[in-house]
């Protein structure tokens, strides 16, 4: 009672209570929430800048590289003429293997200029020689095997689908116009007019480009011939060599510092090592492999068993770290269980914990893998960045043979001249992007299904 | 015999010892009447382990060892006389080699046999030019001692590789055999074989320790032999790289290592605010809406492989900085800059001190959250105040080791910063890395005789010994300054 005398002694006093009321509100207590609310949106912005980057990086990826399973072809009726790829008649292979493919550059050229006449198509001031420049330099080669699979062929009239050239390619692609064919030396604005009637009549198309997945890579001058077949067969060729050294490696490892390695000065020294391991950059990896692979055990560059094997040695920390993190995750009441009903120490750990374990285990190892795939600076090292034209033999003998990888194709296509191989390399990445995403969603569905909770 | 298939007969050895050590105990337990002292699948697991491991291992040994001791054999056959003015040993030795797999294919494909390659002399017949027919293309004539060198290498090889043969196999079913043998119901299988096993488990965690020991010996080996031709001083001082395949090459890394902090701390600039940041608001702030989306989408951003980060660079950032900033301010025309490596790398930065500073943020008691509020302090007067400062040096940590990551990131640099190796400040400048240096030394046909090539040794040496004494110590912080709160 006594104290309801005080507030209203200082209310008299003046305006000191307006300032230190609740309902208004004083600069003070203004600045520090502006101050939070921009710290908030300070915060905010850094999430949407990290989303951002996210998708202007895919974005980049997939609008340069769409394109490239897309590939533009020209229908023709070509005439295997027997008294040029066949003058003696008798259609010895040996001896048709001897035309080169400068011997089936004219039947592609004619069988242009019919197809052209019979269409009614003709272009003011382009040759019959510029005319069939539209069709790539790889046609003839393509053209060539395509006789040689079955001689018999010869002869006939045969309705082929041969590659048009990278810059009529790049056309259809938006990636050369009129404007600039003006100036480029490799193609003619008249050449794009001819591309243009040639699609009118049908004869041009754009259609999906399987050989994009299936043919092997193609020299500087022929982006459109370029494919990931050996690419594709070279990492997978690695990856197997990684999952069978890599994972039984680890697990075993794991297996002895979970559950069986005393706490002593080795074991420390292992676990010091494999936290080092997880991060040494990854180059370093492939100077040991150049050093100690190729260099001292002799194994042959551009291999993919050498490849495989630097990848394996950088994938087991992570395989560890997983394995040793599931198999922690077991209950020990499992081992007691185990150990009670009168199972040894080893029974225990292979009868049961590890059992329980493997859903973990393999979703690492799956991390594991993908983050091998995309790795590139180690097998730039050991010679994978070489022209490799010929498909690594079945294994294990190809294993030795010299391969391409996916990675390293991208890095290679992007240090040549001609602007169509930024759009391969690109499509390259969907490529690998794809095997990745696949990977990882592999890894989530095997953890929702059987992880276990304890 | 070639190893596969050697391997393949070892294994196969193994699993017909699985199968009749397993029949012996069973049939032994039975004439005799007494119980096995194991499981029966313990016997036939011993035999085969017998069987297999010890021959696998000789033969891997094997094939490590012999080239090393066939290099040395032969190599004392070349006489000094033989090895061309100002040459090295090595490059002769490599010839041999060519030789050597030259003679396999040629007499492959004349279908010579041993008597006529023993008759063929390097001074009366023309070894270049047969050998250039089966594919082998040799730089020079072949002096008679280095084709006999050749010869000799070959006749050793074909030894070893028959010896190899023989005694995997004798080791395999010798070691078979004596374990079928010591089959009987009072054998201790089951212990002798978990025995066996453990110690495959322990030289399985090894493979960490030989790995470690390959790199830091191969680095320091190889980067002895260049400080054999490259004066240590001028590696280390010089502010000037230059090399040059005829020989008088600069070989100074400061250059290099300018170039590489620049772009680790451009990345670091870009990185390090943002990341934090993110971890601030998605544990702080965010719905469960929100982080259910940003979280996985920062995370994506991790797993992506630095190739694609670069093509990135290349084909947009470097592009985009050079039209839009760098050529209308007149600081360069070059795409390739510090800043589109920077910054590249700077985005692939972002998830990894992200998730590194949500789990230290995360460690940081809820008690003093609580205490904070309570005393009347906003949420980001909180966070300023007292949760960062708790945080710091887990923070810390987590930049040295982002550091870490940015010095050793090499398909970045290799795409985005250039190939110039200079001493600049412009950031819109293509400056180099020493990563950049390793590849483009090591790249290609290389021959491990010239200080040209050695140098990427020294510079992966470097480069070990500065994100191993970063990962060292961000480790050393965070586990020094973590004790407080736990």
């Amino acid at each position: 009672m006594t104290d309801a005398t005080i507030p209203a002694s200082t209310a008299g006093s003046g305006s000191a209570s307006a300032r230190s009321s609740l309902l208004t509100v004083d600069t003070h207590t203004r600045r520090r929430r502006s101050s939070e609310a921009r710290f908030r949106l300070l915060g905010l912005l850094a999430v949407s800048l990290g989303v951002l980057a996210l998708l202007g990086l895919l974005a980049s990826i997939f609008s340069n590289g769409l394109s490239s399973f897309q590939q533009t072809y020209i229908r023709l009726d070509i005439h295997l003429d027997a008294a040029r790829l066949d003058k003696a008649g008798d259609r010895n292979p040996e001896q048709i293997a001897k035309v080169s493919t400068f011997g089936y550059a004219p039947l592609i050229q004619k069988a242009m200029e019919e197809k052209m006449a019979a269409a009614g198509i003709a272009i003011d001031g382009l040759s019959a020689n510029a005319a069939a420049e539209l069709i790539s330099k790889e046609a003839p080669a393509e053209l060539r095997r395509y006789v040689l699979a079955d001689p018999s062929r010869i002869g006939q009239t045969v309705p082929f689908d041969l590659l048009a050239s990278g810059r009529i390619d790049g056309y259809y692609k938006g990636r050369v116009t009129m404007a600039s064919a003006e100036l480029d030396r490799n193609v003619s604005p008249q050449q794009l007019q001819l591309a243009d009637q040639l699609k009118e009549a049908g004869i041009l198309e754009t259609r999906f480009n399987w050989s994009f997945f299936t043919a092997p890579d193609a020299s500087d001058t022929r982006p459109e011939a370029a494919g990931l077949g050996v690419a594709i067969l070279g990492s997978a060729y690695m990856m197997l060599i990684v999952l069978a050294l890599s994972l039984p490696i680890g697990v075993a490892a794991s297996i002895y510092l979970e559950e069986f390695a005393p706490r002593n000065r080795f074991t420390d020294l292992i676990e010091v090592n494999i936290a080092n391991l997880a991060a040494v950059p990854s180059i370093v990896f492939g100077i040991l492999g150049l050093a100690v692979f190729i260099n001292f055990a002799g194994l042959p560059q551009s291999a993919p068993v050498v490849g495989g094997l630097v990848l394996t040695l950088m994938t087991l920390p992570t395989i560890i770290i997983a394995t040793r993190a599931s198999l922690k995750a077991v209950p020990p009441s499992i081992r007691d269980a185990a150990l009670g009903v009168g199972a040894s120490k080893m029974q225990s750990v292979f009868h049961h914990v590890l059992p329980l374990a493997m859903p973990g285990i393999l979703t690492g190892t799956i991390i594991g893998l993908a983050q091998a795939l995309g790795e590139t600076a180690p097998l730039l090292l050991i010679g994978m960045v070489a022209f490799v034209r010929e498909y690594p033999g079945e294994p294990p003998a190809g294993f030795f043979d010299p391969a391409s990888a996916l990675p390293v194709q991208v890095y290679n296509w992007t240090q040549r001249g001609d602007p169509a191989f930024v759009e391969r390399a690109s499509g390259a990445i969907i490529v690998l992007l794809v095997f990745l995403v696949l990977m990882n969603l592999i890894a989530i569905v095997l953890r929702r299904r059987f992880e276990r909770r304890w | 015999m070639n190893a596969g298939f050697l391997i393949l007969i070892v294994l196969g050895v193994s699993a017909l010892g699985y199968f009749f050590g397993r029949r012996r105990a069973l049939a032994l337990s039975a004439a005799s009447g007494r119980r096995l002292h194991s499981l029966p699948t313990y016997y036939g697991q011993l035999v085969a382990l017998f069987a297999g491991v010890p021959a696998l291992l000789l033969l891997l040994t094997w094939l490590f060892v012999q080239p090393i001791v066939l290099h040395g054999q032969v190599s004392s056959l070349i006489p000094d006389s033989a090895i061309p003015e100002g040459g090295a040993r090595s490059l002769v030795m490599a010839d041999v080699e060519r030789i050597a797999g030259g003679l396999d294919a040629l007499m492959q494909a004349r279908g010579l046999g041993e008597a006529e390659l023993d008759r063929m002399r390097a001074d009366m017949t023309d070894i270049r030019s047969r050998l250039a027919d089966v594919g082998v293309a040799l730089g020079s004539n072949v002096p008679v001692e280095v084709f006999e060198a050749a010869k000799a290498y070959r006749s050793a090889h074909r030894n070893g590789e028959m010896l190899m043969t023989a005694s995997v196999l004798i080791l395999s079913l010798g070691l078979a055999f004596l374990a079928y043998r010591r089959v009987s119901p009072e054998l201790r299988a089951r212990n002798t074989s978990e025995t066996f096993v453990l110690s495959l488990l322990i030289g399985s965690s090894s493979v960490a320790i030989l790995t470690t020991v390959g790199i830091f010996g191969s680095l320091v080996f190889e980067t002895y032999n260049f400080f054999q031709m490259y004066p240590a001083e001028d590696f280390f001082f010089s502010t000037v790289w230059n090399p040059q395949f005829r020989g008088g090459s600069d070989l100074g890394i400061l250059p290099l290592l300018w170039g590489t902090f620049y772009v680790s701390l451009v990345a670091l600039f870009f990185a390090v605010p943002i990341g934090l940041m993110i971890a601030i608001y998605l544990s702080e702030y965010a719905g469960s809406t929100m982080r259910s989306f940003a979280k996985p989408a920062i995370e994506i951003l991790a797993g992506i492989p630095t190739i694609v980060y670069g093509l990135f660079a290349l084909i947009t950032v470097g592009p985009f900085l050079r039209d839009w900033i760098a050529q209308p301010a007149g600081l360069g025309s070059s795409s390739s800059s510090v800043l589109t490596a920077g910054l590249v790398m700077g985005i692939m930065l972002i998830p990894f001190v992200s998730s590194l500073s949500d789990d230290i943020i995360n460690a940081v008691p809820q008690a003093m959250r609580d205490g904070s509020y309570g005393l009347g302090a906003t949420q980001s007067e909180t966070i300023k105040q007292v949760i960062l400062p708790a945080a710091l040096p887990g923070v810390v940590g987590a930049i040295l080791l982002a550091a870490s990551r940015a010095i050793g990131e090499t398909m970045i640099v290799v795409l985005g910063a250039g190939a110039a190796a200079k001493l600049d400040l412009n950031p819109f400048e293509a400056m180099t890395t020493v990563t950049v240096k390793i590849v483009s030394q090591l790249t290609g046909d290389t021959e491990f005789a010239s200080p040209e090539t050695l140098v990427a040794f020294a510079l992966g040496l470097t480069l070990f010994v500065f994100t191993l004494g970063l990962n060292v110590l961000a480790l050393y912080i965070v586990r020094k300054y973590r004790e407080q709160y736990e």
